[in-house]
């Protein structure tokens, strides 16, 4: 299995080094934005780009940076990313690419089925090529909404613990008082039957903050590994 | 405040109950007795008897046969839940999860003989007791109330009929007519609930008689999400409400309830509706036993057990614990943290480290909800607040219409938690 990156190392340390009003130069040596508009291809069945671009299966992608999550008007998201938006999800290289990796880790409901890309480069690329259509890219990426502060990224060894799933029904009793253990979704989501890996990395999401949401960044504040890795475990047993 | 000897200084209770010290002896499976079928009292025996597989013989003591949540009660009073929502029975507790339900008031408790009475004449014994019984009123706090005055001027802080009361009262009012508030002084149950009960009745009236008004007699300085609500107020409800605080006379008032008159600094005001919120205390149940500092009861911050008495825990409202507000998010917690413990102690089973959490809805306007929590930890002293969030003023509506939503899915899974 290889590490969930919530956010590339290479793209922190290359964004660590560049001082304001370099973005030109910075967008070169982030991602190559032609071999970008090959990686598009993949989305291209259901997205459109550029001028005259519309909604088709998916929203059109114009625009996308400092967009939030769920908020272009005229088309019908997931409830899941709608709410992600109100939460307050907004779309920068950070989210973005988070999302193109593993969409299910970032947006647990979200209607786009693809499978994500798991090059850190095809990635850069694919991001490069996107934001040329945005309006001001020139603030991208070291200014907000862009502007990353942290690298996030787990290790192996975080996702190859195995979790005590007795300590994780204890804490997962803390969940319950609000997330219904039949998997009922009403306001706030299910949060049974999800695989493992995908429970690990969102809750490391909302620990490190990359996850919007006041309460569930302050339930994930003091888990430790373990305890993620403990409530994974217990709520994969419920069926 | 003031410890005796018989004082039991919980602190070092995680590692001790790790060991069945407290197994009944020779006379079968031991003994849970839960008195209160509410957020405490119901998650806690519901958790017991589930977890337990069986070991453990759990009665669960609650007078009504139905019981309504006071939590919510307020968006019935705005016309934004149907009362019978608010109904929640006890049968699956006791076809599901085996658990014994006795509908019957708790009256005496001896806790040397370990037993507690019940008005209905029986007597049943305990290994463990647990106490969630809620609040009571502090007589005399409000000049010129008592609980005799409940049908002219309702609490409408207690589950029940009393909300129905109210609501009746409010939806009669005289066109153009003053609805008042007594708010009580701290600490009470829900800390948002008066003003977000404001907030639902404001509403009620914008939409049925919108030349009424509403005037709050508080006896604080400041109360629960005050920037929220007051922008609330001033956004959807400009003109209508008036809060009169301690500075011009909150905290010197007097009511008539035949006369249905609200004398403030001693300025008589003619009212038509008056909602008193009097001060309160544990319920009745925890000062018959002994157990109450004051007006509360204090326990371990680490277990919720009694700081008297360490085969009695103490859960919600009712005790004093430190940081965490009286809410049934905050009862429901402890149950959880408290049944870990009580079954520890009992059967040998794991205990794990104490975790408390909270979180406190309201809602101001259609879709326009807030929120305020926190996350908290035993100390040696008391349940402390490790950290916290509220929402901010100036919000978008789709965040608050995302935050309303979010409160009708607690109230699901609360309920669903404490009754299966």
């Amino acid at each position: 299995m290889r590490p969930a990156v919530l956010l590339a190392p290479v793209l922190a340390v290359s964004l660590g080094l560049i001082g304001p009003g370099r973005a030109a130069a910075e967008a070169v040596a982030f991602g190559d934005a032609e071999a970008g508009a090959e990686v598009f291809l993949w989305c291209s069945g259901c997205h459109e780009i550029g001028p005259d671009a519309q909604d088709s299966v998916g929203p059109h992608l114009n625009g996308l940076f400092g967009r939030r999550a769920g908020a272009h008007e005229g088309y019908d998201y997931s409830e899941s990313l709608a709410r992600m938006g109100a939460d307050g999800l907004v779309w920068d290289l950070e989210t973005l690419d988070a999302y193109i990796e593993v969409p299910q880790s970032l947006v647990s409901g979200t209607r786009m089925s693809f499978p994500g890309i798991e090059d850190q480069q095809e990635r850069n690329d694919l991001l490069a090529f996107l934001r040329r259509y945005s309006d001001s890219p020139a603030n991208i990426p070291e200014a907000p909404p862009t502007a990353l502060h942290v690298e996030v990224a787990l290790p192996e060894e975080v996702l190859a613990l195995v979790g005590d799933p007795e300590y994780g029904e204890y804490l997962a009793s803390e969940c319950l008082t609000c997330h219904q253990k039949d998997g009922s979704a009403q306001g706030i989501p299910s949060i049974t039957k999800w695989p493992e890996r995908n429970f690990v990395v969102a809750m490391h999401a909302y620990r490190q903050q990359l996850r919007p949401h006041p309460v569930m960044q302050m339930v994930a504040a003091r888990l430790s590994d373990e305890e993620i890795a403990a409530l994974a475990a217990y709520f994969k047993t419920l069926d | 405040m003031a410890l005796n000897r018989r004082v039991f200084m919980g602190t070092a209770g995680a590692a001790m109950l790790a060991a069945p010290m407290l197994r009944a002896a020779g006379h079968g499976k031991p003994k849970v007795l839960v008195i209160g079928g509410g957020a405490g009292g119901a998650t806690c025996a519901r958790y017991l008897a589930k977890d337990s597989d069986g070991a453990l013989d759990v009665t669960l003591v609650e007078p009504t046969r139905t019981y309504y949540t006071c939590f919510f009660s307020n968006l019935y009073l705005g016309g934004f839940r149907e009362y019978e929502s608010l109904g929640h029975s006890y049968g699956k507790l006791a076809s599901e999860y085996g658990i014994n339900v006795i509908h019957d008031w708790a009256t005496g408790v001896d806790r040397d003989a370990k037993t507690v009475t019940l008005a209905g004449g029986s007597t049943l014994s305990y290994d463990v007791l647990v106490l969630s019984p809620g609040i009571d009123f502090v007589e005399g706090s409000v000049p010129g109330w008592d609980i005799t005055a409940q049908n002219a001027m309702p609490h409408a802080y207690k589950g029940g009929s009393q909300t129905q009361l109210l609501k009746a009262q409010i939806e009669a009012m005289p066109e153009g007519g003053v609805f008042a508030m007594v708010a009580p002084p701290n600490p009470y149950r829900c800390p948002p609930g008066p003003y977000e009960r404001i907030s639902m009745v404001a509403h009620h009236l914008k939409t049925n008689n919108p030349t009424a008004k509403i005037l709050v007699v508080d006896p604080k300085e400041k109360f629960s999400k005050q920037g929220l609500f007051e922008e609330g107020w001033q956004a959807h409800y400009a003109g209508m409400v008036t809060r009169i605080g301690p500075d011009f006379g909150g905290e010197n008032v007097e009511v008539r309830p035949d006369a249905m008159e609200v004398v403030i600094d001693g300025e008589v005001n003619k009212v038509d509706v008056c909602n008193v919120i009097p001060a309160q205390k544990a319920g009745l149940i925890c000062a018959a036993a002994g157990l109450t500092d004051g007006n509360w009861a204090p326990v371990a911050p680490d277990t919720m057990q009694s700081r008297m008495d360490e085969n009695v825990y103490i859960l919600g409202d009712a005790s004093a614990q430190g940081d965490m507000p009286k809410s049934g998010f905050s009862a429901n917690s402890q149950a959880k943290v408290a049944a870990n413990a009580i079954r520890g102690a009992l059967t040998g089973s794991r205990v794990f480290p104490a975790r408390y959490s909270n979180t406190c809805w309201s809602l101001i306007a259609p879709e326009d909800g807030v929120k305020v929590g926190a996350s908290y930890e035993p100390t040696p002293e008391k349940i402390a607040s490790v950290s916290s969030f509220i929402s901010q003023t100036g919000e978008d509506a789709a965040l608050r219409k995302t935050t309303y939503e979010e409160s009708l899915g607690w109230y699901a899974g609360i309920t669903a938690d404490m009754f299966g």
